[in-house]
């Protein structure tokens, strides 16, 4: 019998023959940002753990809160930095060097094709797009994980999604991951892998393909995972400026023909148009243009969903020479500071501040309703970020919808949801 | 363990914002966040908590993020357990994690606001005193069972390497 890509990682890891139900197993990198972590602090020093497993495996990424915008997240990150002081963790990531963290954490080659990672944040999901097995988790988890090396896993099941047909213009990885949400629903795979394949994924950038992982916990499955091929080994290799060396391991790394799939979904996209998530849930999805004229006072661009450079082009190539509507407010993310440096280097950034957008610091930011565009009582937002729950980015009663750069960056010049199309 | 408390009804996919909203995540205290427990959807909650209560929802319950605060709320705000028709994967193992115990059971439409329910945890048997109904949890695998049994991974972890250090001094 036939092994998935992610059952193939945990067999690896486990030292097992084969898979039961549970593992207790070991992983290769751990790691936790400003808000998960200092938790997982607290709980290692309260039940007395005195050692970590590997100073090197172990990360720190301060993304969340930061800049410190108030005393407590500065609290938070000095609980982190003197905790891998006195333990010597070696990738303690102040914002001196950091950037969301999903995405940073490639960058930095501290995850790699075929490893086993978990993440106290519900989007570590999203570093299966490189053909990781990758898994989010708690802070009590990230604890032991800490001092063993060790976490506990329900082997999960996987349904496979595979694309089919042709995709028009203004549609993208984005589009496809909303849609695929919308059909599966919220729970559509709880406890599950979804591994997305089929001839389409395969002509699909890695930016693309991270933003479908990135939200398959949007469906509430366990992980996304991608086969890593040629595509996946040149980004990392870019990205990485060459510190990821592509072994042959990571190049047979694919699930096996007999594999077997609790279910295999086939979705035929030819037909598909831009898709928005709507208020308050990334399930309520609808097609761009059922949605035109709906106003916003919002839109935020970036986010580990859409935060990397082929998005800040698309937007900007859609801003470039014009002005954002009269009264609007647009927020841009870029994901980490080398994607920021990106930009600036393709000119993008000027796009962006001459366009009238507001281009901020490489964190979190508005995305989980930290700061930097906080929505006021009745105010609506468009945002390319991944979840659009009661208050998610500020007040209970404000609203927001989901869509993919390029939809954000056309809305952005009318004020209101408009299929790129009307702009171009 | 015999918990009994009386119910508090929500529905489907109460996600883990909802549970604690993200601008009181820089804090871990378990007084503090359960101060704020479901205040975005049901400003009041807290004030109808006497402690001992228990939560009861429908399907996917704890949705969306990692955030471990979120178990810590509800413990921190008096609520004892959480029945549901099904729970979101990382609320699971974080409520395991934090000896939060959870019971998934099919029924959960049948129980209504303010119904006193008895629970015996290892039996898995949920008594809906108010109506003389009786329900069955699924019980947990043994692995888990293990872990809510020492009363959270950390102190499980603890409890092996006691046994582990034991087996060194044979
Ligand atoms: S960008 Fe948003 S979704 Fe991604 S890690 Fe940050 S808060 Fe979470």
């Amino acid at each position: 019998m036939g092994l998935t890509i992610v059952e193939k990682i945990l067999l690896r890891a486990s030292m097992q023959k084969s898979l039961g139900d549970f593992v207790y197993t070991k992983v290769d990198f751990c790691f936790g940002n400003d808000i998960t972590a200092p938790l997982a602090v607290k709980e290692f020093c309260k039940v007395g753990f005195d050692s970590v497993f590997d100073t090197k495996k172990i990360g720190f990424i301060c993304d969340h809160f930061l800049p410190a915008r108030d005393l407590k997240a500065a609290n938070n990150v000095k609980v982190l930095q003197s905790f891998a002081r006195q333990y010597r963790i070696k990738n303690f990531f102040d914002i001196n060097r950091c950037g969301v963290e999903h995405i940073f954490l490639l960058e930095q080659a501290l995850v790699r094709p075929g490893c086993l990672v978990v993440g106290a944040d519900s989007h570590t999901c999203t570093l299966g797009a490189i053909g990781a097995a990758a898994f989010g988790v708690g802070s009590t988890d990230l604890a032991v994980a800490m001092k063993e090396g060790k976490c506990w896993f329900k082997v999960p099941r996987t349904l496979k999604f595979i694309y089919k047909g042709k995709l028009k213009k203004w549609v993208g990885g984005k589009d496809l991951i909303l849609h695929t949400i919308g059909t599966i629903g919220v729970d559509g795979a709880l406890y599950k892998v979804m591994e997305f394949g089929g001839p389409l994924v395969k002509t699909l950038g890695m930016d693309d393909r991270l933003t479908m992982t990135n939200m398959a916990v949007e469906a509430g499955a366990k992980t996304g995972v991608v086969e890593p091929d040629a595509v996946t080994f040149s980004y990392l290799k870019k990205i990485t400026h060459n510190a990821l060396r592509v072994t042959d391991a990571m190049k047979r790394l694919k699930s096996d023909k007999d594999a077997v799939y609790e279910q295999v979904i086939e979705i035929d996209v030819t037909k598909l148009e831009p898709v928005v998530s709507c208020p308050h849930l990334p399930s309520n999805t609808k097609p761009v243009s059922a949605l035109a004229g709906v106003k916003i006072d919002q839109v935020v661009i970036g986010s580990c969903t859409n935060g990397r450079i082929t998005d800040l082009r698309i937007a900007a190539a859609i801003l470039k020479g014009k002005k954002v509507k009269k009264g609007l407010r647009v927020v841009v993310l870029p994901a980490t500071p080398q994607i920021s440096l990106q930009a600036e280097k393709e000119g993008l950034m000027r796009v962006f501040v001459e366009a009238g957008c507001m281009v901020c610091p490489p964190t979190c930011g508005p995305c989980l309703g930290g700061h930097m565009g906080i929505l006021d009582k009745g105010e609506v937002a468009l945002a390319t970020t991944n979840r659009n729950f009661v208050g998610r980015m500020g007040h209970p009663e404000s609203f927001v919808y989901l869509s993919s750069p390029a939809v954000a960056a056309s809305s952005a010049l009318k004020g209101r949801i408009t299929h790129p199309e009307e702009i171009n | 363990m015999i918990l009994k408390g009386k119910a508090h009804i929500f529905g489907n996919n109460i996600n883990t914002d909802d549970i604690i909203a993200a601008k009181y995540l820089d804090s871990q205290d378990e007084k503090f966040l359960g101060s704020k427990c479901m205040e975005n959807i049901q400003p009041d909650f807290v004030k109808k908590v006497t402690p001992g209560d228990i939560i009861v929802a429908g399907n996917n319950f704890g949705s969306g993020s990692s955030r471990e605060h979120a178990p810590v709320s509800i413990k921190g705000c008096g609520v004892t357990a959480v029945i549901a028709s099904s729970f979101a994967r990382i609320f699971f193992r974080n409520a395991i994690n934090r000896g939060l115990p959870i019971l998934e059971i099919r029924e959960t439409a049948d129980i209504a606001q303010n119904d006193m329910l008895e629970i015996d945890l290892s039996k898995g048997i949920i008594k809906n005193l108010t109506k003389g109904r009786e329900y069955r949890a699924q019980s947990f695998p043994v692995f888990l069972q293990d872990i809510v049994k020492a009363q959270g991974l950390t102190s499980w972890v603890k409890l092996k390497e006691g046994k582990r250090n034991e087996g060194a001094k044979d």
